[in-house]
């Protein structure tokens, strides 16, 4: 379970998120809508522990953890994961490599021994192959001369490898086809779990379709100003934010 | 009339009382020591105000000349090992040949050469670098080496390696040189290491100079792996035939100084080399490459591919002058050094030229410096890997781009070990 309790959070003097309270119980799915410029990335960087941010108030807690207080290998390693709106490219490290190194960390991180090489090789060749990743790309360097749908699942590839209890997904449905999202879709509902939460953050209710969400809140000016269920995204595609953008002011 | 003095320093004081003691003694007739020694004495040791020398003053540096090494009584231990055929100089004198060279190799120890004489001496010498201070010194005071043939139309069925190891507990100076002509149409692979202790001042000054015939392909390879407290000069001399294919790559790791110059001339059509680096610099350390790549003949292709990392105090230099002479059309030539730079005291020079005199041509050059790029250091902690993890994986796919430029596996494999173990002290402080 992840609570979030009054944060406020500022990047270079200005205030991005001003008291936003919301939490996300084991095996829910929650998904939050706003208009461009409510804070919705920020708060998954500030989740995943980006240093830029300054938190000035609030608490951070995963199942009672307090994350503000952890680096973001250890955040990782307690769970949390941030499907990157654009995962980024990096030249000259192998996928495989950096797959390794990752689960490897995680499970140092935890006090669990090191994936014996045919073990890590069968669960990403399993993990790949369902969510339509080819060896190819699996031997390029990570994301590199990736399309955006082949990004987005290399994300969905490693949530799935690294098993963790809190998923956020940062506009993930943004430019991909329809069959890419419906892929990606199918990798992110295959991993609900009664244990493990996710918070899906979209523009649009297209992706909510795909995946069902138990909650939906709608973000403005850095706070969460509606809750409801998922009917509320549907209400949020025909009438707009217009209802919302001044309820925080 | 004024009479201007110059103040020789203790180094050039010291080399002058050298070479009058040894001129006489070295191997071979003398008058290019002599010629090569006035050279050198008529500017002295390199210092800031010298263009070229303007990041690496040697004359600062070199405190003291130490005294040139004798032949060592027996072959050092410890010699890195690549698992191909190896000479092995130690402190500037062969002492070490392989069993078998291979088929269509000959080799003929320098001092040998020197003293009974060799038709190859007269290829000895690189104009490209005439007035060279580094390539003056050698020529005066160079002791032993090797003159390597490769005969016309071979490709060597193994690769040959020159392990310089240098021994000692108390400062000394080396000179050696080595010859390669690599006849038309031959292929080669050449790999060379450097190692030395820590601890110990030594001077080593070495040239290697690769001939190679019209339509020879030569791969190259060097790994300084010097002690902590050498200063170390090196002079890599190329002179290619017509559609030679060369490739050329140097890591560094050790010395406190260090200067590695190129002299690159295509003086045939249609030749193509790639002349690479690498280093990673901690503590004071300072690495200065140097090329100056010279397009005499029309058709060429030359791509230089330099990565620095620089930590601590350390300095980096890049010069890299790309030369294109009038008669040179269709010359494509692209220069590219990139540093890293990890400390808040560490520096990186990067001096690009362009000398272009044709027309036709295609030549570009980029010089990059900067930090670690903090949204990807996010992006691998994001995933688990901790702060120092992440930063060596980047480090490591920064340097590997020129690594993978390396043909030989075994050298390969030594320049990934040694960046392993950079890393890992890093991490570790």
């Amino acid at each position: 379970m992840i609570e979030i309790r009054n944060l406020v959070v500022e990047i270079e003097g200005q205030r991005i998120l001003d008291g936003l309270n919301l939490t996300v119980r084991d095996g829910e799915v929650a998904a939050i809508m706003g208009p461009n410029g409510s804070g919705k990335s920020t708060l998954s960087y500030v989740v995943a522990g980006k240093e830029d941010y300054e938190v000035l108030d609030g608490e951070l807690l995963l199942d009672g953890q307090n994350l503000l207080e952890m680096n973001p290998d250890a955040r990782a390693a307690a769970g949390v994961f941030l499907a990157f709106q654009y995962p980024l490219e990096i030249p000259g490290v192998g996928t495989m490599t950096f797959l390794k190194a990752a689960m490897n960390a995680q499970r140092r991180s935890r006090g669990e021994a090191e994936l014996a090489t045919a073990d890590f090789m069968k669960r990403v060749n399993a993990a790949a192959e369902s969510l339509g990743i080819s060896k190819d790309m699996l031997k390029r360097a990570l994301n590199v001369g990736f399309s955006g749908g082949e990004k987005k699942r290399m994300e969905i590839l490693q949530m799935a490898l690294l098993q963790p209890s809190f998923c956020i997904l940062d506009e993930t449905d943004s430019g991909l086809d329809i069959d890419a999202l419906r892929i990606v879709s199918e990798g992110v509902n295959a991993l609900r779990d009664p244990k493990r939460s996710f918070l899906v953050i979209t523009h649009y209710q297209r992706l909510l379709n795909h995946i069902v969400p138990d909650t939906v809140h709608v973000m403005a000016k850095g706070r969460i100003v509606k809750s409801g269920g998922k009917e509320l995204a549907l209400e949020l595609e025909a009438n707009g934010y217009a209802d919302y953008r001044d309820m925080a002011a | 009339m004024v009479t201007v003095t110059t103040i020789k320093s203790a180094a050039e004081t010291a080399l002058d009382s050298a070479f009058e003691r040894l001129a006489g003694v070295l191997p071979g007739a003398g008058a290019e020591r002599r010629a090569a020694f006035a050279r050198y004495a008529e500017r002295g040791l390199p210092h800031r105000r010298v263009e070229e020398w303007k990041y690496t003053d040697l004359r600062a540096a070199m405190r003291e000349a130490a005294p040139l090494a004798e032949r060592p009584a027996s072959v050092p231990a410890g010699t890195i090992d690549l698992g191909a055929p190896r000479f092995v100089i130690a402190n500037g004198h062969v002492v070490s040949a392989p069993e078998k060279l291979p088929d269509g190799m000959t080799a003929t120890p320098l001092r040998e050469a020197l003293t009974g004489g060799h038709p190859a001496l007269s290829a000895l010498g690189d104009p490209l670098a005439a007035g060279n201070a580094a390539v003056d010194l050698n020529t005066a005071f160079m002791t032993d080496g090797l003159i390597v043939e490769v005969a016309s139309d071979r490709s060597m069925d193994s690769p040959v390696h020159i392990a310089f190891h240098n021994t000692g507990d108390a400062p000394f100076a080396t000179a050696a040189r080595v010859l390669v002509r690599v006849g038309a149409g031959a292929s080669v692979t050449l790999l060379e290491t450097h190692q030395g202790p820590d601890g110990v001042a030594y001077q080593t000054n070495t040239m290697v100079e690769i001939v190679a015939g019209d339509g020879a392909k030569v791969e190259h390879a060097r790994l300084n792996a010097e002690g902590g407290a050498a200063i170390v000069l090196s002079t890599l001399s190329l002179r290619l035939g017509r559609e030679t294919e060369l490739t050329t790559v140097n890591g560094v790791f050790g010395a406190a100084l260090s200067r590695h110059q190129v002299f690159a001339t295509f003086g045939g059509e249609n030749a193509r080399a790639s002349i690479n680096g690498m280093a990673l610099l901690s503590g004071s350390q300072h690495a200065d490459s140097t090329l100056v790549v010279d397009h005499a003949e029309p058709g060429g292709e030359s791509r230089e591919l330099f990565r620095t990392v620089v930590d601590d105090e350390a300095a980096g230099v890049f010069q890299g002058k790309i030369i294109v002479r009038q008669k040179a059309q269709k010359t494509d030539g692209r220069m590219m050094s990139g540093a890293l730079l990890l400390g808040e005291a560490s520096a990186m020079y990067n001096k690009p030229e362009l000398e272009i005199f044709a027309d036709d041509v295609a030549c570009a050059h980029g010089a990059t410096c900067g930090a670690l790029d903090e949204d990807l250091l996010f992006y691998l902690m994001a995933r688990g890997l901790p702060k120092p993890e992440a930063e060596a994986l980047l480090l490591q796919a920064f340097v590997g781009e020129v690594v993978e430029t390396v043909g030989n596996g075994a050298m390969q494999d030594a320049l990934i070990a040694r960046i392993e173990t950079w890393l890992r002290a890093r991490a570790a402080r």
